[in-house]
Order: structure tokens, then C-alpha cells, then sequence
């Protein structure tokens, strides 16, 4: 009788839980469904190692992006420049190495300082003149895309040094020359996605562990557990499909880092701490000894060094820079950080969130193009998604109360 | 007589808690009715009820107006049979003129034209009766709280109202406004117009309230009727919060020490009209173990005081010199102030205290993230400690310290801010109208919490438009005005007419 009890109360606790952390999952479980069904609709193509591996080269530089436009958003602010700057440096990067026949090493490195400039630049006026960001940046969208065509004088520019294209086509090496059905099966990458599992549910286990000591573990034990599992499913079976192909891309394990840094940034510095609190009442923040304008510009050259790299990978990636690359990525963008749950008003907003959003939209694009439904009809349906995500972000907020 | 309003076994409840729980509310004709009690006792959803925000059928129990029943299923329902709600948070668009406001959703129109001939001549007329000397054109934005009030009035006055709900209208007045408000309130009686008011000053309910209800944890416990002599403010208390409070502000057992601030010549101009100089040439000095009180009317400077010394964050070219513990230490920016020790709790916590989206644990620690952080990572135990600690130690009111602090109640929610500043570890508090807007038993424990303070040494500074808080918290009190100091009493010479005297004598 007591057990019963027992567990009925546990019952209500997990719906509860779920109830208010409904966002959180609702957005997983659309990426699963999606996922399932376009793995129905083409008929498996999209679990096969190979287009698994073309999901992640073809979505890395939106994810990368979105994780300085969560910083953004979050801050209260918006960066509608991303997708030219992008553009703009995957420009002067093909002008330093293909023309100049600079050291790519030190062309990078240059490239990143530049798009962290461009960022500051822009930063600059909205932290300390309060310019709308919409206004700076979109001044900042003209000019860049004006300047990227300028740089490569209308016309494409490449092939890049073999170097600088294993940015976006290299993979990392493997140790064996293992087979498995036949096949070559990149162990060091099995190896990586195993012990990138372990770690990653030793930390949750780790950070479960103290919450418990210090009672202040909300999350139902059921549900601690079915996450994790989901994870370690997720991650290997993830691993050993990139395994199954060429291994793990240079391009994953920078994104991956990148995912890593933000995620600890937002949700354990003060630095991302703060971010929050300015996005949730720049007012409040400000009195509380915050300096605020600092950390405008900080979020913006974060920002605009993540739209530099994005665009070194797009530009690897295609082994040529064009006029027209990086053309409309901010949309794309902007719409994972909503999808991905950030709130417009600022204060709200989640790393994993961002990158579930990016993926999401990677992974119809990619379904829809398998199906050959053209691309007209594909944008009708993205921006479909993208209303629906944020209506029912809105609808169940109201509903809350 | 029969009532004009008549609410009868209202119960509403919200998933999980029951609001209200049959209350019962009668108002004449011609009757000023005030109603009374702790936040959260139910006063608002009584009147959300009564306003249709609640429609029908989400509630329980009758409203009966003018003898028949009604149903409300929307605000403009009870606003078409003349019951008006003027809330706290005035609804007027502060870049529209008086007149625009006057018939937002109204406009004197004829197919979407609007003939602003008409709508001049009528507002002047409103504003006639309201007493409010402006023009017409004049932007809201340019006039002051207490005259943005009377606007709201106004428009009620428009709209034919027979029941006036004013809920809080003198939380942000002088005490000059407050009165012409209550007067204003009284002359419509004599109109026959009836007005529910809510409030927290008990002594503006007992000066002009002809009954009272009292609501206590959603239910009705007691209506008085003033006319009986048997009322005062004791009796009322008494009813709100369920006990007896012996004394309205808790003794103080704080030994006075050394000067630790000293400000001097402090002279500040506005921000936006250089010529304009606020604040002339202050000095103040406040002692260890010390409250001074700030007295002033409203527009005296006594804010702009504050938050220029709190690391600028008002005004420009700044002048003076401050001196903490002797030293001249260096406020010219708010981390730096910070640094200095000083702590300023802002008199609006909704708009610069609280991140309100936020949890409380995040709100306590956000001005001193470095103590609970090694190298910028944040340690989420010790944060969750210093949290846990100042909701125990101040007795904020919630489920857990992962409550956000938009749905506290305001007192509590000042109890976070506090919470905030006093994790700064600061020397000197700068407190501004650290009660406004909360109820009587919160008060005395914000009281509490200010005498603690003074016991531990520190210097607190109290800025209130409540001359009684003033005198029954001070150790010595300021009188500002006009950007001045125009006097400075130990509270022993003080009272309400020394304080009222000064002011009117500068």
C-alpha cells in the first residue's frame, strides 16, 4: 500500500517535471520524429553514414554561428550582419592564400581577428551609442556583402591550398586499418565516441551526485536515467554511423569543442551569468555593478569571430570564395536560436537549444532535398516550422500564466 | 438603501490554490468603500472578478449591480454598465497628449475621423472636474505621477462611470497629490459616484473611507463601518494580519560609532537639461550603527541624490567629494561604488531590482557573482548556500530559492533585493522606499531587517515618502528640497510638522 503510493507520487513528479520542462523535450522529440520520418520517407537514405557525415559538413558553420547569436539574443540584442561577414572572410581568406600566397596558418589566424574586429566594430555602437542592433547590423549586413564582392572583384576565387581545404574535407586519421562487414571502420572514432560518452554521463552522474547531497536534484530519477541512456544511444550510434563512412570530420570535432565552450560559458561563468541578467533586465543588471556596455561589445566580437570561422569553414568547404557565399545564413541562423527556444525579449535561451534548432533545420533540409522537393516549396516549409516552434513556445508561456 | 454592488459568495480558485473563498462585498451608493489587506490576501483577483478580467463562468458566486445580475465576459462589459478599474500600473501611452489618451478607443470620431475640436473642448471639461490645470496637448510623458492620476480619473469620468476601483492610486503621491486625489475621491461622492479603494495607507483609509472590508487569506473577515467611531488604525491591523502588532516598528539596540560616510558640496546636474542643477551642494554624514532618514516631498531630489552617488548612474557633471571610513574612495562608476561598499536599493525593484524572469538564486547572488565564482566559473553549490542562507536568514516566502522573482509578492520580492545587496557585503545601504507597495506584515519585517543591519555597524540611509516610517525608523533625519538640504534633526526634535515646517520655510 505504502509502495503504491509510493509510486504514484513518483508518477505525478515526472509528469510534473515534464509539464515544466515541456519546451525542453518538445523540441527533441520534434527533432527525433522529423528524423524518423525522413528516414521513412527516403527510404533510409538519411541514416546512411555517408549523408550523416554531409549533415554535419553542410550544418557546421550555421551551428558554430548560432552559438554566438544565442549570446546575442540572449543578451537582448540581434546580428543580422553574420551571414555577410561570413561571406566577407571567406573573401579576404582566398585573396590572402590564393593571390597573395599567404601561409594559411597565419591567414586563419588573421581571418578570425578580422571577424572579431568586424563584431567589436559593430558592438561598439550598440553597447556605447544604444543604436538598435537591428540597425547596426543591418547597416553591417550591406557593407559586408558590398565588401566581399569588392574583395574578390565580382568574379570566384580558388582553388585553396590543400591545407586549408582539410579545415572542411579532412578527417581525422585513423590507427587501424580495421574492417567491419567488409568495410573500412574508423576505430579512433568508435574510440573518441565512446569516450566522449563516458564522459559526458560520468559529469551528469558527477553533477547528479552533488545535487542529491545538496537536495537540490529536481529532476526525477527516471528521467535522469532514460536521459542518459538517450545520450549514450544518440552519441555512439551517431559515432559509429561517421565510423561506418571516413571517420570524424576536422569540421565535428571544432563544432563539438565549440558546443563544449558555450555550453560551460552559459550556464557556469559569470561572464554567461551576467549575459542573462542583461537580457532579462538590462536595468537591473546595470545597477547591480554590471558593466554592461563591456559586455555588448564582448558578446558581439564573440559573435563576429564565430562569423569569421564560419565563414574560413564554408569556404574550405567549397575550395572557392564567391560573391554569393554566406548569402541569407543569418536567417537560418537567427530562426535556430528561436526554434532552439531563446526568447525575442532577451534573458532566455539555451546552448543545446540552439544546436538542436540548427539541426533540426540542417536535417529537413537535407530530408527535403533527398524527396526532391524543390526548393521553393522547402522554404514555405521551414518557415512554417519556424512559426509553428515559436507560436507554441508562445502559447504554452501564456498558458503557464 | 439598496447597494449599488453587491458580490456574493465569490470563490475562484487557480489550479492548486483557492484565491478567494466566498467573499462578500456590498457597496452603496454614494460610498466610499475601502477595502483592505496583506498582498496576497486577494484584493486583486477580488477586483479582476468584479472588472470582468475574470469572466464568467471562472468563478463562482453573483455580482449584482444596480439590483440586477451581471455576467461579465469581458472588461468592456463592466465598463459599459460604469464600473472603471484604474490600476496601478497606469495604462496611458506616455507619447500621446492628454487628449488622445483621454479617448483612446473612444475618439470623438466620425467614420475614423477624428474631430479633435470636440475631443479639446470635452477634455478641458474633464479636467475641470479633476482639478488638473494643463492643456490639452500636453504629452503625458511631461507630467508628473500624481497628475498622470488624475488623467487616468479622467478618463474614467468619460467613460460615465458609477463605480470608481482604484487600486493602490497613491503608492507613488506625495502627500500633497494624495490628498487632492482624496478629496477628488470625497467631491464624487457628494456626486453620488461610489469608489472602491484599495490601499495600504491605513490613515487615508480612515480619513475618508465611510466602510472598510477587510480581506485576509481570500476570505472576508470583517466589513466596518466607519461612522460608528469604534474604527482606528489599531482595529484594522488587527483584522489584516490575524494578530496583535505592539509596536509598528521593532526597537533597535545599535550602538552609534564613527563617521563611515561622509559626503560633501555634492552637486549634480540633469542629465538631459544641463542648465538644470538638481542637486546643490549636499553634505550629509552618516555614522556606523546609524539610520538617517531622507524626508522630502516628491521631485525634492532625494533619488537623483542617491543614484548620483551611486556610482553616477544619474545625472552629469558630478561635483563633490565622498569619503567612507575617512578615505576619499573613487564612485564614479557603479562597480566601483560597488567596490567602495556602497548599496543602493532602487525605489522601483520591478524595473531596476529584480532580473524577474529569473529565480531568486540567481537575483541574490548577481552583484557579487565573484564570491561565489573561482576565476569566472561559478560554483553552483556555494551559490545555491548564499541563496538558501538569505531566503532562511530574511524569510523570503517561496517554494524553493528556484522560484522566480515575478511571482513573489512585493514583499518578498524586496526581501530578494535586499537579499542582493547585503551578499555585497556593503558598509553603507541606500535604502529607497524600501516599503512601497508592501504590505503591513512584510513592513515590520523589513523594519527587521534595516535594525539588524544598524546592529551590525552598518550606516543605512532611509529615503521615504512615509513621514511615520521615517520617524519610527531615524536616528537623525534630513529634510530635502528643491535639491537641498534645508534641515537636519535628531528624531527626538522631529515630527511630521518640524519636518512639513522646514520644508515649506526654505
Amino acid at each position: 500500500m505504502a509502495q503504491a503510493t509510493e509510486t504514484s507520487r513518483d508518477k505525478i513528479d515526472i509528469l510534473h517535471f515534464v509539464k515544466a520542462n515541456i519546451r525542453d523535450y518538445a523540441l527533441l522529440i520534434s527533432l527525433l520524429i522529423i528524423m524518423a520520418y525522413f528516414q521513412y520517407s527516403t527510404n533510409g537514405t538519411l541514416f546512411m553514414p555517408v549523408n550523416m557525415t554531409n549533415i554535419i559538413l553542410q550544418n557546421s558553420y550555421i551551428v558554430i554561428m548560432a552559438l554566438g547569436m544565442l549570446l546575442i539574443i540572449v543578451a537582448g540584442h540581434i546580428d543580422l550582419s553574420v551571414g555577410s561577414v561570413s561571406g566577407f572572410i571567406g573573401a579576404v581568406a582566398a585573396v590572402f592564400m590564393v593571390q597573395w600566397k599567404w601561409d594559411p596558418v597565419i591567414s586563419v589566424v588573421i581571418c578570425l581577428a578580422l571577424g572579431a574586429l568586424i563584431g567589436a566594430l559593430q558592438g561598439y555602437f550598440v553597447a556605447f551609442y544604444r543604436i538598435p542592433a537591428f540597425i547596426v547590423t543591418l547597416a553591417g549586413m550591406l557593407v559586408f556583402k558590398g565588401l566581399a564582392l569588392t574583395v574578390l572583384g565580382g568574379a570566384s576565387v580558388g582553388p585553396f591550398p590543400k591545407e586549408f581545404q582539410l579545415l572542411s574535407s579532412g578527417y581525422v586519421p585513423d590507427f587501424t586499418t580495421f574492417q567491419l562487414f567488409g568495410q573500412p571502420f574508423n576505430v579512433l572514432a568508435m574510440l573518441i565516441g565512446v569516450i566522449v560518452t563516458a564522459l559526458i554521463i560520468r559529469a551528469n552522474v558527477k553533477e547528479r551526485s552533488n545535487q542529491l547531497q545538496h537536495s537540490m536534484a529536481e529532476e526525477p530519477s527516471m528521467i535522469f536515467l532514460g536521459r542518459n541512456i538517450l545520450i549514450a544511444i544518440g552519441f555512439l550510434g551517431f559515432t559509429y554511423l561517421m565510423a561506418r563512412y571516413r571517420g570524424l570530420p576536422n569540421v565535428l570535432i571544432v563544432m563539438f569543442a565549440l558546443i563544449v565552450l558555450f555550453t560551460f560559458i552559459t550556464t557556469r561563468t559569470t561572464f554567461g551569468r551576467r549575459i542573462y541578467a542583461l537580457g532579462g533586465n538590462e536595468k537591473a543588471a546595470k545597477l547591480s555593478g554590471i558593466n554592461t556596455e563591456r559586455l555588448i561589445l564582448l558578446t558581439f566580437t564573440i559573435m563576429g569571430a564565430l562569423a569569421g570561422l564560419a565563414g574560413l569553414i564554408f569556404a574550405a568547404r567549397l575550395n572557392v570564395a564567391t560573391p554569393k557565399a554566406g548569402l541569407g545564413f543569418e536567417l537560418d541562423v537567427i530562426a535556430a536560436c528561436f526554434i532552439g527556444g531563446a526568447a525575442t525579449t532577451g534573458g532566455v535561451g539555451k546552448v543545446v537549444g540552439a544546436v538542436i534548432g540548427a539541426f533540426l533545420m540542417g536535417v529537413m533540409n537535407n530530408g527535403m532535398s533527398i524527396m526532391g522537393i524543390g526548393i521553393d516549396l522547402q522554404q514555405v516549409i521551414k518557415g512554417v516550422v519556424l512559426m509553428l516552434a515559436v507560436f507554441l513556445d508562445v502559447y504554452y508561456k501564456q498558458k503557464a500564466g | 438603501m439598496q447597494p449599488i454592488l453587491e458580490m456574493r459568495d465569490i470563490t475562484k480558485t487557480f489550479p492548486g490554490v483557492k484565491a478567494l473563498t466566498n467573499v462578500n462585498l456590498s457597496v452603496m451608493p454614494a460610498e466610499i468603500h475601502a477595502i483592505v489587506g496583506e498582498n496576497g490576501a486577494g484584493k486583486s483577483t477580488l477586483m479582476k472578478v468584479l472588472s470582468g478580467v475574470y469572466p464568467d463562468g471562472t468563478f463562482t458566486g453573483k455580482i449584482m449591480f444596480e439590483g440586477k445580475e451581471q455576467k461579465f465576459s469581458a472588461i468592456s462589459d463592466s465598463e459599459d454598465i460604469g464600473i472603471i478599474i484604474i490600476h496601478q500600473e497606469l495604462a496611458l501611452v506616455p507619447l500621446l497628449s492628454i487628449a488622445e489618451n483621454l479617448f483612446l478607443g473612444h475618439e470623438t470620431a466620425k467614420m475614423g475621423v477624428i474631430n479633435w475640436y470636440e475631443a479639446f473642448a470635452r477634455t478641458k471639461e474633464l479636467l475641470a472636474k479633476v482639478g488638473l490645470n494643463e492643456s490639452p496637448d500636453t504629452l503625458i510623458t511631461n507630467i508628473g505621477t500624481g497628475k498622470q492620476q488624475l488623467v487616468e480619473i479622467a478618463k474614467a469620468l468619460n467613460k460615465k462611470v458609477k463605480l470608481l476601483i482604484l487600486d493602490e492610486p497613491t503608492s507613488s503621491l506625495n502627500e500633497k497629490d494624495s490628498d487632492a486625489l482624496l478629496e477628488l475621491l470625497m467631491g464624487f461622492r457628494s456626486q453620488g459616484i461610489s469608489s472602491i479603494l484599495i490601499t495600504h495607507k491605513l490613515n487615508e483609509v480612515t480619513k475618508v473611507a465611510d466602510r472598510i472590508t477587510v480581506i485576509r487569506d481570500g476570505s472576508t473577515i470583517d466589513t466596518m463601518d466607519c461612522s460608528d467611531g469604534t474604527v482606528d488604525e489599531d482595529r484594522i491591523i488587527r483584522a489584516m494580519v490575524g494578530r496583535e502588532l505592539s509596536d509598528r516598528y521593532p526597537p533597535r539596540h545599535a550602538t552609534i560609532g564613527q563617521p563611515v560616510l561622509e559626503v560633501k558640496d555634492w552637486s549634480v546636474y540633469h542629465p538631459h537639461h544641463a542648465e538644470r542643477h538638481t542637486i546643490k551642494g549636499v553634505n550629509l554624514t552618516v555614522n556606523a550603527g546609524e539610520v538617517v532618514g531622507i524626508a522630502g516631498l516628491m521631485g525634492a531630489g532625494r533619488t537623483e541624490f542617491a543614484m548620483s552617488l551611486f556610482g553616477r548612474s544619474w545625472g552629469q557633471k558630478i561635483t563633490g567629494s565622498v569619503k567612507l571610513h575617512g578615505k576619499e574612495v573613487d564612485v564614479s562608476t557603479i562597480p566601483r561604488a560597488v567596490d567602495a561598499g556602497l548599496a543602493y536599493v532602487t525605489e522601483d525593484r520591478k524595473t531596476y531590482g529584480l532580473v524577474l524572469i529569473d529565480h531568486i538564486k540567481h537575483n541574490i547572488t548577481l552583484a557579487n557573482l565573484e564570491d561565489v565564482s573561482k576565476k569566472g566559473v561559478i560554483d553552483d553549490i556555494r551559490e545555491l548556500q548564499v541563496a538558501n542562507g538569505y531566503r532562511r536568514d530574511l524569510g523570503i516566502r517561496s517554494s524553493s530559492v528556484f522560484q522566480k522573482t515575478g511571482n513573489l509578492s512585493g514583499g518578498n520580492q524586496q526581501k530578494v533585493v535586499l537579499s542582493k545587496w547585503l551578499f555585497s557585503g556593503p558598509d553603507v545601504l541606500i535604502l529607497d522606499e524600501p516599503t512601497r507597495g508592501i504590505d503591513v506584515g512584510a513592513k515590520y519585517e523589513i523594519y527587521g531587517i534595516i535594525n539588524k543591519l544598524a546592529e551590525a555597524g552598518k550606516a543605512v540611509i532611509v529615503i521615504s515618502s512615509e513621514m511615520p516610517e521615517l520617524l519610527g525608523m531615524s536616528d537623525r533625519i534630513y529634510v530635502m528640497n528643491e535639491g537641498r538640504f534645508v534641515a537636519e534633526m535628531p528624531v527626538a526634535e522631529a515630527s511630521q510638522e518640524a519636518i512639513m515646517r522646514a520644508i515649506m520655510r526654505s
